[in-house]
């Protein structure tokens, strides 16, 4: 058994162990952060499998940004977690029996009878000048023009899409609208400070009760 | 030598995890989204053992796009969760039944 | 010619459109002016034809006027045949009309005392009845002038409905209603016979033109047809039946004949019309018409032969023992029209439309002699509550004592040839049942004389037995009443003797009406015939006269000299007077089997067919069925997310499972 391998079944056993706290934690921020073992053991993997780029981008754009939103959206949104797993065994059975289906078949579908070594043998290992990224950029630059266009339209869209759904403008704050504030002009929109003349003092005839409560005022 | 059916059948284990994970979770709206995540890795690892034994960048370039759109997906689906959870003060699933006939 | 056609046929159609439509703008009398000078042109015009062929000047005419369509090689087309013998109905059917025209304004003088006060189908009702009455000429020329069978079924639905119309002319009176739906409900019977045999000659033929099929006729004599199965059909027996079946409903011939009795309940002056002199005839125009059909099928002519004879004798029976003065005259018309039918069993088609003609004038006489009793009686119509009439009514008595004695076929009235005539060739006929015929037609002559003058002597003579209000009021009728009695009683005299050796045994009807030579039975009379004077003496030594005068010696005996031996008679012969009485049961077994067979049907149909299974089972059921689904899906749909998920995922494992196994 050479290293690779050995760092394989090392790598993959994190991953599945990683993926199995996912889904069984009780508190979601655990869960987020198993998710990131998961997701640094997968990347790790796609090392192995020589595609480096992807791998640092799965660690970068996945683990840096996507994952850490996800910590920021529970910590933000102050989720009760005691009550959060209550119904856990209740599901467990079927989830079992489910998964061990889907197991199974997938197993009898991609097992070693079907992608074993003899039918897809191990590609030589690249030369210590291929770079990955290169040949990736060469191939998504120019077949792949148009979907890679297309894609950063999506996340534009996506961009523009969470900030609409979330944007709201309270209509209890008090804020100053700088936009507004540029165009005021002089005499309307300013305050102007008013001399109001002094009324004299007015004495009624006969004291009554309404005109002493006026008077106070 | 690491054959390509290991790699497939990590993914496979992989995805009846998060298979399993989406039955067992039924409180927390954002394990679910979790659960996704974890479905299109195992999708992404299929893809880049494939193009590794078969010699074709093309799915890398698949695993390209599936980051992005998967990452497009997560930021709307959190802002849907937090829109969500302002109004209804919850992101119980089990509380979440207005598409009821 | 063909102008002059038209405008016999249009001329009554005019006055009954404008009668009808205009009725309350031109007023009562503007309505019976229009309409009888519409039909009196058409009298006229009819007379002038009819001499035309009396004196051979007039050729026949057969032609199209209006062609309606063409389809599938066949022509429908509106055309005229008038010969011989459509121009002898022509004749009988626009006079007897215009009679019963002129007639009319006396009877319908005081209509609005038969409707309830304020009644809207009663407001303008007198130039209703006008309008339906012209209609009913116009109906019955087109059906005897057609040329083809498409316009012979126009005419013959279309007197059915005018009948409809004025049976159930006092609409408010329940009675009405009901005979008339029955005469509806049991023509429909004959006429769905006779369209299927129109159907039949359409298929056969190829086309519907009386001159085409008749030609074609005998090349298909021996055709065969299987109708039913294996069974094999003689195409002209199944013609003829099917045509005679429609004949039968029209012309009220046993079993079909019920409706006739009860269609009473309509006026008067449409009794005479239609329901004796002209529409109840069509059947035995039809008949003749169709002689070169009939002659081919032995079978169907001994058919109609049978029919005819049974509905002479056993209908004439049944008038024995009416009480109402319409109802015996009605009976009477039955057992004649049997008499005609038979006569055509005989192939004495000529003999058969020659009684029609005389039968014409004398029954029409009769009714509306009938009906100037009732308008005498103020509206009482039981015999029970008259007698002694003669001094009040004379001219109405001296009427119908003429037409009882055409009926009876006395020597020398009209009546006694054609009678005679057709009692004689079902004698002579070899035909099938003719031997039965002939007895029943002969004894049917006793018992015509018999309540023929029990109703004379009842109504005119013996004891006064109505109150004494009727009495006082009685008087005779207006001039409108009693000249279309006059004018009928004279050809109810003489049209016999004079016509009865042009029509019966020369050759008026030669190239009219087609009989095999060895079915001829008028030919071998002819052979014995020497002028009208040998005809009655010959026939006052043969059996009918004498039976006919035993008939009228016996209902002399039984009502004048000794009034109680009718009701020992009655105790005496309970049974067969409740028969009688019961006209043999046939309304009762339609009620109960017809009536309340379809009723039973209709019932089934809409407890279990429509409200169980259409609309319970299908309608409701099926909305409940969508109801009872929807109430079990939509417990599926929780409307929970991770529900949705979960199915979702299933079907996924599902369809993998599917994809990995196969």
């Amino acid at each position: 058994m050479g290293f690779e391998k050995f760092l394989f079944y090392v790598l993959a056993a994190t991953l599945i162990a990683a993926a199995g706290m996912v889904v069984t934690r009780r508190n979601p921020v655990h869960a987020v952060l198993f998710l990131v073992v998961a997701f640094f053991s997968s990347a790790m993997l796609w090392m192995l499998l020589e595609a480096e780029f992807l791998a640092i981008s799965l660690v970068l754009v996945y683990v840096g940004a996507v994952l850490v939103l996800f910590l920021f959206v529970i910590m933000m949104l102050d989720v009760d977690i005691a009550t959060l797993k209550a119904q856990f065994i209740r599901h467990l059975p079927l989830a079992l029996v489910v998964g061990v289906i889907m197991l199974v078949e997938i197993f009898l579908v991609v097992g070693p009878g079907n992608f074993g070594g003899e039918s897809f043998p191990n590609p030589a290992p690249q030369g210590p000048d291929y770079n990955n990224t290169r040949e990736l950029g060469l191939l998504l630059y120019s077949s792949y023009l148009y979907p890679f266009e297309i894609a950063a339209v999506i996340l534009l869209v996506a961009i523009v899409a969470a900030i609409r759904l979330t944007l709201r403008h309270r209509p209890d704050t008090k804020y100053l609208d700088p936009s507004k504030q540029v165009y005021v002009r002089k005499g309307p929109d300013r305050v102007q400070l008013i001399r109001v003349p002094p009324e004299p003092r007015r004495v009624p005839p006969t004291a009554t009760p309404t005109s002493g409560v006026e008077d106070e005022a | 030598m690491i054959e390509l059916s290991d790699y497939l059948m990590l993914g496979g284990v992989l995805f009846a995890i998060s298979v399993a994970g989406i039955f067992i979770n039924r409180k927390n709206l954002i394990v679910l989204l979790m659960c996704i995540e974890l479905m299109l890795l195992a999708v992404n690892t299929n893809f880049i053992a494939f193009s590794h034994f078969l010699g074709d960048m093309s799915g890398q370039i698949f695993v390209f796009f599936i980051l992005t759109v998967a990452a497009a997906e997560a930021a709307i689906g959190l802002a849907i969760l937090v829109v969500l959870f302002r109004n209804r003060r919850t992101i119980d699933v089990e509380d979440l039944d207005a598409l009821k006939g | 010619m063909e102008n002059i056609y038209l405008t016999i046929v249009l001329a009554p159609l005019l006055g009954s459109i404008v009668a009808g439509f205009f009725g309350g703008r031109i007023g009562r009398a503007g309505a019976h002016w229009v309409t009888i000078l519409g039909v009196g042109l058409s009298c006229l015009l009819s007379l002038y034809v009819l001499k035309g062929f009396v004196d051979g000047s007039l050729p026949v005419f057969d032609g199209a006027v209006y062609t309606w369509m063409v389809s599938g090689g066949i022509q429908f087309e509106i055309g005229f045949l008038v010969d011989q013998l459509t121009a002898l109905m022509m004749a009988v059917v626009t006079f007897v009309s215009l009679m019963v025209h002129i007639y009319t304004i006396g009877y319908m003088a005081d209509d609005e005392h038969n409707w309830p006060k304020g009644s809207l189908a009663g407001k303008n009702s007198y130039q209703r009845f006008f309008s339906y009455i012209s209609l009913f000429t116009f109906s019955m020329l087109m059906l005897v002038m057609s040329n083809n069978f498409l316009q012979l079924f126009f005419g013959w639905e279309a007197v059915g409905l005018v009948s409809y119309l004025l049976i159930g002319f006092w609409s408010v009176r329940e009675t009405a209603i009901f005979a008339n739906l029955k005469a509806f409900l049991v023509n429909r019977v004959g006429d769905f016979g006779f369209i299927l045999g129109i159907a039949a000659v359409a298929m056969y033929f190829h086309s519907l033109d009386y001159r085409e099929v008749f030609a074609l006729a005998p090349q298909l004599a021996n055709v065969q047809i299987q109708v039913w199965g294996d069974t094999s059909w003689s195409l002209m027996t199944t013609i003829g039946v099917l045509l005679f079946i429609g004949a039968m409903g029209k012309s009220a011939q046993v079993p079909l004949h019920v409706w006739l009795p009860d269609s009473m309940e309509g006026p008067t002056p449409i009794s005479a019309l239609i329901h004796a002199a002209t529409m109840v005839t069509a059947g035995i125009f039809m008949v003749a018409r169709m002689s070169p059909l009939y002659e081919l099928s032995e079978t169907a002519l001994s058919f109609i032969m049978v029919i005819g004879a049974t509905t002479a004798f056993f209908m004439g029976l049944i008038g024995l023992v009416q009480n109402d003065i319409k109802r015996v005259v009605a009976y009477s018309t039955l057992s004649q029209l049997g008499y005609m039918i038979t006569a055509l069993g005989a192939s004495a088609y000529a003999a058969g439309i020659f009684h029609l003609m005389t039968h014409a004038f004398f029954k029409a006489l009769l009714f509306l002699a009938a009906g100037s009793v009732i308008i005498a009686m103020h509206h009482d119509q039981d015999i029970r509550n008259m007698g002694g009439l003669r001094k009040y009514l004379p001219i109405t008595w001296i009427t119908f004592l003429l037409g009882s004695l055409a009926l009876i076929g006395f020597p020398g009235f009209s009546g006694f040839f054609s009678k005679d005539a057709i009692i004689e060739a079902v004698h002579l006929s070899q035909v099938g049942g003719s031997g039965y015929a002939s007895i029943l037609l002969t004894l049917g002559v006793f018992v015509t004389a018999l309540y023929s003058f029990r109703l004379y002597f009842l109504v005119f003579h013996g004891q006064e037995r109505m109150d004494e209000h009727t009495r006082h009021h009685l008087h005779e009728t207006p001039a409108v009443v009693w000249v279309p009695l006059v004018l009928l009683a004279i050809p109810s005299v003489f049209i016999g003797w004079l016509s009865v050796e042009a029509v019966l045994f020369g050759d008026w009807f030669k190239g009219v009406i087609l009989v095999a030579p060895h079915h001829d039975v008028l030919a071998q009379m002819g052979a014995g015939y020497h002028g009208q004077a040998g005809f009655v003496l010959h026939g006052m030594l043969a059996l009918p006269f004498w039976l006919a005068m035993g008939g009228l010696a016996l209902a002399w005996y039984i009502y004048m000299v000794n009034p109680a031996i009718a009701a020992y008679l009655m105790v005496r012969f309970g049974t067969l007077y409740r028969i009688l009485d019961g006209k043999y049961g046939f309304d009762q077994m339609n009620m109960a089997l017809f009536a309340g067979g379809s009723r039973g049907l209709g019932k089934l149909f809409w407890k279990t067919g429509d409200q169980q299974l259409i609309d319970g089972t299908l309608i409701n059921g099926s909305a409940q069925g969508v109801g009872w689904i929807a109430e079990r899906l939509r417990t599926i749909q929780t409307g929970y997310l991770y529900h949705y998920a979960i199915a979702m995922i299933l079907g996924l494992v599902v369809l993998l499972t599917v994809f990995v196994t196969f």
